[in-house]
């Protein structure tokens, strides 16, 4: 290595030969080559051999990727989806790279569990190569802990419920669990904070481990030296060795170049979405975790009430115990796996078991209304990847700078009044920004000519129809008014100042108060039967607590709230039932037992109809569910 | 050792690995060009999109044109100086979007006409302020100085001050507020 050892060399031809002979002198760098591309392989090159390589590929392919999209992130609760969305949609190449990046992780995750099996069954962990191993297995877990910091940090409905259920997780551990969980959100809810952690947990802390552990896992494999085929001699290898290089080499690049073919072909091909953004008030959202945290998901399903530490700690974490010290556990010499049966069997029936979870939570997700929800949501994320990029609006306050100081139109004041009052924001959002049942309505007045604007909401096409959006019948100056309104969301105007600002419950709870308060002179009229029948009500059916001895699942809640959707009830009666121009349901709901329900959904009573009620047209089954999400429905805040 | 004995396997006693050693020259070049092209592509795969992605900001389109409010037309009487004004604009910062406040000086150009300048001076980019005493603009940074109607006089600055496109409507003066180039002699508008 050092510079008198060498012979003086003659001087090469060539400027670039010249050059290159000045460096090596100073740097070693042609030793350097030698050893890393001349490392002895017992018994040859070999196709399995390639995964470690192609990890190592992976992983600087997600530091570049990685890299590249920090250039235009920003890791805050307020601007993260937006910096995201304008990656996705407005900078060239950028939805290829967040694609790529994206993917990488899950091809991460193959490629981990492939040189894990190869490893495995040659039980290359064997003959004096324990902290190999061990360095391997941190790096698995470091790896995972890259997949769920990295998912939180677009900062979009999934992310943000699928880190709610995660950190949730964590909190399960004994002692220290709730510890864990607020350590992590940087408190007690998810918010601004628990991005800083995460994107600093992703950028920095987990991948500068993975590069101390890949130098550690790396420089003990050249220590121990490769393992060679399942019939070599771990310590004493006796077959002929071929040197790493040129046909160990050629191999792992032809296998890098399949990933990186997969990669961008998937990346080009099916770019991945960005949904809308995390809204935690939410209550429907079905959250669901990158495919290789399923089998997790479905096991976690199993465990309930004090046995959950079970299910959480104790069954992983001797798991994650017995593949850390499967050097320690596994200690013979022999390393063909039919001769080793017991550890051979025990991984056999982990990686089935996991599959098997992870096919059975596919499966439970492809039943009834959780297939309806999942693909609800997947059709908002793709509207929401679809739609044209918004940019983020600095605070309110400055906004307000660049219009006039005065005070809303009084057009634009009735246009809000009915915004609300027709329960367009029910879906469309309180301010029209957009919810996840229907897209934002800023800036639709510059989209659309007037006489367009008015013509689609009198008569809604085909996809809006789909949505649920009714046709608006209003007045020609109603509609005026409104339109001005939808003129100046996204702008502070739609703020109305202090004095004519009404919060939207008020509005709500107004309307209702002028048309049908739920009161209990009044509802005995409206629950009432039809005129006519002999059955009236007893007032003691008011306290009658909810009959809930009836299919309450889960499912038949979900099922019964997409109906609630897809009828267009919270056309009226607000996005989960809270009121808007028609009353609130929970506390009417509350007052009446199944059967009075059921009745007045199939009959509306004369008030009802002159509100505007429909008779529930559904098959017995379908008033089943809708019932049991009725059921459900939380009391509005007073 | 393993160690040892691997390394002694390999520098002495490998005849696989001596005889696999000698590989003809044309082959060795073969499998360095393959892993090159390999290297190569992958580079091409990852780096054109890179490449387009980071110099995005540096092609991307500027905000459209549009109309600040400055005051009213009557408010600029016909025989002051150049009255300092501050507009709003909205600009597009990446992926936000602000309201910015730009300083603009209102004065008469030779015709009498209402004319609205930028403050930026065209030499390095210092805001010029107007001094009444001397009746005329001067940059605090330079030393450039600038008549009324915002025409050279001396100093390093390479052109007069900017005149912004301007326009009087309904009784409002509005103006279209642009960055300009600067230190070039010729008005060169940005974005």
């Amino acid at each position: 290595m050092s510079n008198e050892s060498n012979e003086p060399m003659p001087a090469r031809k060539g400027i670039a030969n010249r050059m290159f002979d000045w460096f090596d002198e100073r740097t070693g760098v042609k030793e350097l080559m030698h050893t890393v591309l001349h490392e002895p392989i017992p018994g040859g090159a070999r196709l399995a051999y390639v995964f470690g390589s192609g990890l190592l590929f992976i992983f600087l392919l997600q530091v570049v990727t990685g890299v590249s999209l920090a250039l235009y992130y920003t890791p805050t609760a307020e601007t993260a989806h937006t910096s995201v969305a304008y990656i996705t949609k407005q900078v060239a190449g950028g939805a290829f790279l967040r694609s790529l990046h994206s993917y990488g992780s899950s091809a991460m995750i193959v490629v981990l569990g492939l040189h894990f099996l190869q490893t495995f069954l040659y039980g290359s962990y064997k003959g004096r190569r324990e902290l190999l191993w061990i360095s391997g297995a941190l790096l698995s877990f470091l790896v995972l802990g890259m997949g769920f910091t990295g998912y939180l940090l677009p900062w979009d409905q999934k992310a943000y419920f699928a880190t709610a259920v995660g950190t949730n997780v964590a909190g399960e551990m004994p002692l220290i669990g709730n510890l864990l969980t607020r350590l992590m959100r940087g408190g007690d809810t998810i918010g601004t904070l628990t991005v800083s952690r995460f994107y600093v947990a992703h950028v920095f802390l987990i991948p500068c481990s993975i590069v101390l552990f890949i130098c550690a896992h790396i420089f003990l494999f050249r220590k121990a030296g490769p393992a060679g085929p399942a019939n070599e001699d771990p310590i004493h290898p006796k077959l002929a060795p071929e040197p790493f290089y040129p046909r160990q080499v050629l191999f792992d690049m032809g296998f890098v170049l399949l990933i990186m073919a997969a990669l961008a072909g998937l990346a080009y091909l099916r770019p991945v979405t960005l949904g809308p953004i995390a809204n935690p008030a939410d209550t429907h959202f079905l959250p669901r975790p990158e495919w290789y945290y399923l089998p997790m998901f479905e096991w976690l399903k199993f465990w309930e009430g004090s046995k959950v530490v079970i299910g959480i700690v104790v069954v992983p974490g001797l798991l994650a115990m017995a593949f850390f010290l499967m050097p320690f556990l596994d200690r013979r010499l022999e390393r063909m796996p039919w001769r080793r049966p017991i550890p051979a069997l025990a991984v056999a029936l982990v990686v089935l078991g996991m599959v098997f979870l992870g096919v059975k939570s596919q499966l439970d997700d492809k039943q009834g209304s959780i297939a309806e929800q999942l693909a609800l949501q997947a059709d908002q994320e793709k509207a929401y990847t679809a739609a044209p990029f918004q940019p983020y609006v600095e605070s309110k306050d400055v906004v307000a700078v660049a219009l006039p100081a005065g005070p809303v139109s009084p057009l634009v004041a009735a246009g809000r009044g009915i915004f609300n009052q027709r329960g367009c924001s029910g879906c469309h959002g309180a301010l029209g920004t957009g919810t996840t049942l229907a897209p934002s309505l800023v800036g639709v007045t510059a989209k659309f000519e007037h006489e367009q604007l008015v013509a689609l909401l009198r008569n809604p096409s085909p996809r809006m129809r789909a949505g649920h959006m009714p046709s608006v019948d209003a007045s020609p100056d109603d509609m005026s008014a409104l339109l001005a309104y939808l003129g100046v969301l996204g702008t502070s105007a739609a703020n109305l100042p202090e004095e004519h600002h009404v919060p939207l419950e008020r509005i709500r709870l107004g309307v209702s108060r002028v048309r049908i308060t739920p009161q209990k002179s009044d509802f005995v009229a409206v629950a009432g039967p039809a005129a006519g029948s002999s059955n009236s009500l007893p007032t003691s059916v008011a306290v009658t607590p909810p009959d809930t001895k009836g299919s309450n699942t889960i499912e038949s809640v979900a099922a019964g709230q997409k109906l609630f959707l897809k009828r267009g009830c919270f056309t009226c009666h607000g996005r989960g039932g809270v009121g808007g121009a028609a009353p609130a349901l929970a506390p009417l709901v509350a007052q009446l037992s199944d059967s009075q329900l059921r009745e007045v959904l199939e009959k509306p009573t004369a008030k009802m109809k002159e509100g505007g009620m429909p008779p529930v047209e559904v098959t017995s089954e379908e008033l089943e569910m809708l019932l049991s999400y009725l059921r459900t429905l939380p009391a509005p805040r007073q | 050792m393993a160690h040892d004995e691997n390394k002694n396997r390999f520098s002495e006693g490998c005849a696989g690995c001596a005889a696999r050693e000698v590989v003809d020259v044309g082959k060795r070049s073969f499998i360095g060009a393959a892993l090159g092209a390999g290297s190569m592509l992958i580079g091409a795969i990852v780096g054109a999109p890179l490449f387009r992605f980071v110099l995005y900001p540096v092609y991307a389109k500027g905000t459209t044109e549009q109309w600040s409010n400055v005051g009213d037309a009557s408010e600029f009487g016909k025989s002051d100086g150049p009255v300092s004004k501050t507009v709003s604009l909205v600009q597009r910062d990446g992926w936000r979007e602000v309201v910015s406040d730009q300083s603009v000086y209102v004065s008469r150009d030779q015709n009498g006409q209402l004319q609205v300048m930028s403050a930026i001076c065209p030499h390095l980019g210092c805001s010029v302020a107007w001094q009444a005493s001397q009746g005329k603009f001067v940059c605090p940074c330079h030393g450039g100085q600038f008549r009324p109607d915002g025409t050279h006089i001396s100093g390093p600055p390479p052109r007069g001050l900017d005149i912004l496109k301007a326009q009087v409507k309904d009784g409002k003066l509005q103006v279209q507020f642009k960055y300009f180039r600067s230190n070039v002699p010729d008005q060169e508008s940005l974005g």
